[in-house]
């Protein structure tokens, strides 16, 4: 079980798109106290600022996401993650906006992550990557946006983890956003989801190719064991009810049960595969420091409360929930919702109606994309950019 | 199903799946009107239950009003929101208590009272968020329902109210007298009362309480709370 041919992803080589240096005469200073620079930033960008610079949207990617949001993936083929909602005719057109994705930090597509050559001993850093936060991921994401001359943003969007980085953007440059569009995150990572994080991390560690993180000099990847933190992490992405009428317990490519421990169900193999395709293309390490990074985020821990964090912002938020995500609740973001509504904020709220789970934000859900284009194009006319 | 959280995987088929209703029709109300009249321009208005926006969208354009609504229905959040309105998906018993005090000018209750499931808390909410609010209801004591209750022995079905008993949201039905009552014992101070027919404002009910109980189809109260 969990065959797969040798990952192309461990340097980071299989990137494509341009990359920025970043840090050069200042480095970043992370919340562990580490000075991070010079750093390379891999992005993406759609559309051309305009003049007055007031069109720039920033998307923001999950845990396992990359900065091919509307663009064909390097590694896998297959269309941008969120090419539904961005590009010609869609809610983030780049006839209209000027749309930015970058690879995160830690991350394993052109941006420096643990995966990448240390320039002070020239081997991979592994662990010796210091632990980086969503807040360094957004200080990164607002160096970027220096250099490529956007002041403000029309927009910062995200889901999950990109939902995290969306709020960390208007607590931190509340002067920087226009407009803020968390999807399906939360303001603090819960104890079930640190707990599945850690099974997933775990789950690397424990594979001996792993090589205590120093699998990059050995030449070898940690294969079964990040397949495994991918098998229980997909799981935590859907729901019940999609699982059942998807799969129920239909057995795969057989008419009886084998009494082995061979892929009987349909489910087991969908996951065995969703587990051997994720390794094509990520780094095991960066996938550690990621999830630690979101482990991390607790946006209130030392403001007091979620509504000090947002008192006097001028952002106008747009939230949006599904009703079947049990990773990141409607409760955690009526939570967000209730917070900004105490801080007197600009806020809108959506929980929309789906069996899908915490996926539901990636995929064609028409009430996702009603909501985002009206508020989207409200807000864009507010902001005075053209529609084209 | 796809890649999950990074969607590079197959696609799921997508189930086609019913749309909700709006709860209110697309026409403006006359008490919608009414409310409108008695806020002043440029103030912050929050509207619970606020539909599709259309009382919102006029108070912002008409009134220059800073607006936010409360809806719970997604299609009519949905509407809400798509107009540029900044409305959040929620209910008046559940989602009232996070609003800080006087946070707003006016809140706005409009038809919604009745099928709140108390009534008496959300009330003190409305009258600590807004420095005003505006209340309006169907009276449970217009002459049409008394008769047809008394004459015909069936639970009252009238153009305002128009479920069966087994199906209707409206569960907490009130007439003038008993909210003139509930706001005297909550320390709520009434300052404009306004009692509608179905042909709409009728001079001879705005003086007597009495008679509003027996001749208003609807009301609708403009009310405060003083400061202790």
């Amino acid at each position: 079980m969990l065959q797969a041919s040798r990952p192309k992803v461990a340097s980071g080589a299989a990137h494509e798109g341009p990359s920025i240096q970043l840090g050069l005469d200042e480095p970043l200073k992370l919340d562990c106290g580490v000075k991070l620079g010079p750093f390379t930033v891999g992005y993406q960008t759609y559309g051309t600022l305009n003049a007055d610079k007031s069109n720039a949207v920033l998307v923001c990617h999950a845990l396992t996401g990359d900065q091919y949001v509307a663009s064909t993936h390097p590694i896998t083929g297959k269309p941008g993650w969120w090419h539904i909602l961005v590009g010609p005719g869609r809610p983030l057109d780049p006839e209209r906006y000027f749309i930015i994705c970058a690879n995160v930090l830690g991350g394993c597509l052109g941006t420096t992550g643990p995966a990448s050559i240390n320039p002070e001993t020239g081997k991979p850093y592994g662990l010796s990557f210091p632990v980086i936060t969503i807040a360094d991921m957004v200080r990164a994401q607002a160096m970027l946006l220096d250099k490529l001359g956007v002041e403000q943003l029309f927009c910062v969007i995200g889901g999950s983890m990109g939902g995290m980085q969306v709020l960390q953007w208007a607590a931190m440059y509340p002067e920087r956003v226009y407009a803020a569009v968390p999807i399906a995150c939360a303001a603090r990572h819960s104890a079930q989801n640190i707990a599945f994080h850690e099974v997933g991390r775990q789950a690397i560690m424990a594979d001996p190719e792993w090589r205590g993180g120093e699998y990059g000099l050995h030449g070898t990847t940690p294969r079964a064991g990040l397949a495994v933190a991918r098998m229980a992490a997909h799981i935590t992405y859907l729901s019940e009810a999609a699982l059942r009428r998807k799969f129920g317990r239909k057995l795969q490519n057989r008419a009886a049960l084998t009494y082995g421990f061979d892929a009987d169900f349909q489910v087991e193999s969908y996951l065995r595969h969703q587990g051997v395709t994720f390794v094509e293309r990520f780094d095991a390490n960066s996938y550690l420091y990621i999830t630690r990074a979101m482990d991390y985020f607790d946006m209130a821990a030392d403001k007091g409360s979620l509504a000090n964090v947002f008192s006097g912002t001028k952002v106008r938020f747009c939230l949006v929930s599904f009703t079947s995500d049990w990773l990141f609740t409607t409760w955690e973001m009526r939570e967000i919702v209730h917070a900004l509504n105490a801080a007197a904020a600009d806020v809108s709220f959506v929980e929309i109606e789906t069996d899908k789970g915490h996926d539901a934000f990636l995929l064609d859900e028409p009430e996702l994309h009603e909501t985002l284009a009206g508020f989207l194009n409200a807000a864009a006319q507010r902001r005075g950019i053209a529609r084209k | 199903m796809t890649d999950a959280a990074d969607g590079n995987d197959d696609p799921m088929p997508v189930a086609a799946r019913p749309r909700a209703e709006t709860r209110r029709p697309s026409d403006i109300r006359v008490d919608l009107r009414l409310i409108a009249d008695m806020i002043r321009p440029q103030s912050r208005v929050l509207d619970v239950g606020c539909g599709d926006g259309q009382l919102l969208k006029y108070l912002v354009q008409a009134r220059d009003v800073v607006g936010r609504g409360i809806e719970l229905s997604q299609a009519g959040v949905n509407a809400s929101v798509a107009q540029g309105l900044s409305v959040v998906q929620g209910d008046a018993d559940a989602d009232l208590g996070n609003y800080p005090t006087q946070a707003f000018d006016y809140v706005v209750l409009s038809q919604t009272l009745q099928a709140t499931r108390n009534p008496r808390q959300v009330v003190s909410e409305l009258v600590r968020i807004g420095r005003k609010a505006i209340i309006s209801f169907p009276n449970f004591g217009f002459w049409r329902i008394r008769w047809s209750l008394l004459l015909r022995g069936r639970m009252p079905k009238t153009p305002a109210l128009g479920y069966e008993w087994h199906d209707t949201p409206n569960i907490h039905l009130c007439t003038v007298l008993d909210f003139v009552d509930l706001c005297e014992r909550l320390g709520i101070q009434i300052e404009r009362r306004i009692s509608l027919t179905s042909r709409g404002r009728t001079a001879f009910l705005q003086s007597s309480l009495h008679l509003a109980n027996v001749f208003g189809e609807q009301a609708v109260f403009l009310v405060s709370k003083p400061e202790r």
